[in-house]
């Protein structure tokens, strides 16, 4: 392995997605739909509310009617489910979903 | 001096003057500063030339130095030749940045003009502000003079901008920076050929392509977008040693283009005062070892072989050309104005380490001196060296170091 082809002599890099690497792996709890018909966008048929996505850091939800979650991505912040006025989303702990064995 | 002079003609000015001048004669883009004692000076100079419309550069007042080198690393990011100055806890405030301005490569100028640290509060000189800085990754080269403080601002951008590594020119607070002596001033023409603009910057400022800048870089390497597999921390860490090391050869060269506009040399690394025969060198950093030359004086007319070994850069530290320049010598004495508490003086230490392992090695002792202001005259220096003689001549080769003039 070598960084050969690399010729960053300072720290820089062009903007894509993954850049950081599979922060999902940082994640202790994941942001799960639990609640999908409370959902506004759901409930309206209609790409509305989307503050999850307004809010994501980390850009890894999708507009869209019910978020999608790219877990790859998700460091499990929370900020998505603080931020949802119907409470559709809910953290789980990563223990509890059999991926993370402690 | 060799070469064809080119000057414009030479003025009385302090050592704070000649920082503003020299700045100024490097037409120096944006200027970020705080004013704090004895710095304030260079940029007021710097302020006034800026308002007058003297110098085309943009002046940014902040509120604390923390803004003003963020400032200043921001100017420099986007490509802009950049200064600012400080001393003492205003430097030791700026602490974070100056490890971002170093780890980001951008070559900034930075005067620090040397005053020792609180507590308890002080506005004179040592040099352990900048010395307690040593490890941030930026050069750092010491002066002797106000001629060499013009001069050694102008290598400090030329060395700067070929390696990519920030500079921190040091010299003495109120010995230098307050006290008014005679400087050569080149002419503008003289300092454009020397230095030229900023070459492009390492990294790219461009909407229309755009990067992400000082990202999260984790231990291992990673792919990119284009599937290139780049630097991780280490590499980058490493890529920065490897720069400051090459400014070992870079400070003489820059030395020796800058002797070719203006007929001045002030040595590279070091500098020399009849060492070539000495027994003991003195050793030390800034206008400390131009009181060391008088010592010498009062050695030689006692029929003493000493020489001064002045220390110009001390980050990178040139260590083998120490060597070379201590060879056959019999003792070091190293006065340093600064110390790594619960150990000892930081030039003794780095001597020390540089000369272990040499056959015909000098006996390196070390004296702190001149801490917070305490004056330290020559008379003083002088029986420094003669007491390290007759120790070494009783057989010492190692003792603890020496506070001179303390009344403990």
């Amino acid at each position: 392995m070598s960084t050969s082809d690399c010729h960053h002599e300072a720290c820089m890099a062009t903007p894509c997605v993954g850049e950081a690497g599979h922060t999902g792996s940082w994640r202790s709890a994941r942001p799960v739909l639990t609640a999908r018909e409370a959902c506004l966008a759901v409930k309206s048929h209609k790409v509305t509310c989307q503050l999850c996505w307004v809010y994501c850091p980390d850009a890894c939800i999708s507009k869209s009617i019910g978020p999608r979650i790219d877990l790859t991505f998700c460091k499990g912040c929370g900020i998505c489910a603080e931020v949802c006025p119907a409470g559709a989303i809910a953290m789980q702990p990563e223990h509890e979903t059999g991926v993370c064995r402690l | 001096m060799s070469g064809a002079p080119s000057n414009a003609g030479v003025t009385v000015m302090t050592g704070n003057e000649a920082a503003a001048t020299a700045a100024a004669l490097a037409r120096v883009q944006v200027v970020a500063a705080y004013p704090i004692t004895p710095q304030s000076p260079v940029v007021e100079q710097l302020s006034a030339r800026v308002e007058s419309g003297d110098l085309p550069a943009e002046f940014v007042t902040v509120e604390s130095e923390h803004s003003a080198l963020t400032v200043c690393i921001t100017a420099s990011t986007v490509g802009a030749r950049v200064f600012t100055a400080t001393s003492s806890n205003g430097l030791a405030y700026m602490n974070e940045q100056v490890w971002w301005a170093a780890g980001a490569r951008l070559p900034i100028v930075m005067g620090v003009v040397n005053r020792a640290l609180a507590a308890p509060w002080n506005v004179l000189n040592d040099q352990q502000d900048s010395m307690a800085e040593r490890d941030a990754g930026w050069i750092q080269l010491y002066c002797r003079d106000n001629q060499e403080i013009l001069d050694t601002f102008l290598h400090a951008f030329r060395i700067a901008e070929i390696v990519n590594v920030p500079v921190m020119v040091c010299y003495d607070g109120f010995l230098l920076s307050h006290t008014a002596m005679p400087v050569d001033v080149p002419e503008q023409a003289a300092v454009d050929a020397f230095l030229p603009p900023r070459p492009t910057p390492l990294q790219v400022v461009d909407a229309a392509d755009p990067r992400n800048i000082g990202q999260v870089t984790l231990a291992d390497p990673r792919a990119d977008a284009a599937g290139v597999l780049c630097h991780g921390y280490m590499e980058l860490r490493a890529l920065h040693q490897r720069a400051v090391i090459e400014a070992l050869d870079v400070i003489p060269r820059v030395d020796a283009e800058y002797a070719a506009v203006t007929g001045r040399s002030w040595g590279g690394l070091l500098w020399e005062d009849r060492l070539e025969d000495a027994e003991i060198a003195l050793v030390a950093a800034g206008s400390l070892a131009t009181q060391l030359t008088v010592a010498v004086d009062a050695l030689r007319a006692e029929g003493v072989r000493a020489g001064v070994l002045g220390v110009r850069a001390y980050r990178p530290f040139p260590g083998a050309a120490l060597r070379a320049a201590l060879a056959g010598r019999r003792v070091a004495l190293v006065f340093d104005k600064a110390l790594s508490y619960g150990y000892a003086g930081p030039i003794c230490t780095d001597l020390r380490a540089a000369l272990c392992g040499e056959a015909a090695a000098p006996a390196v002792f070390g004296a702190v001196c001149g801490l917070g202001g305490r004056d330290v005259s020559p008379d003083e220096l002088s029986a420094a060296a003669r007491r390290a003689l007759t120790d070494h001549k009783a057989g010492l080769r190692e003792r603890a170091d020496e506070w001179l003039g303390l009344a403990l």
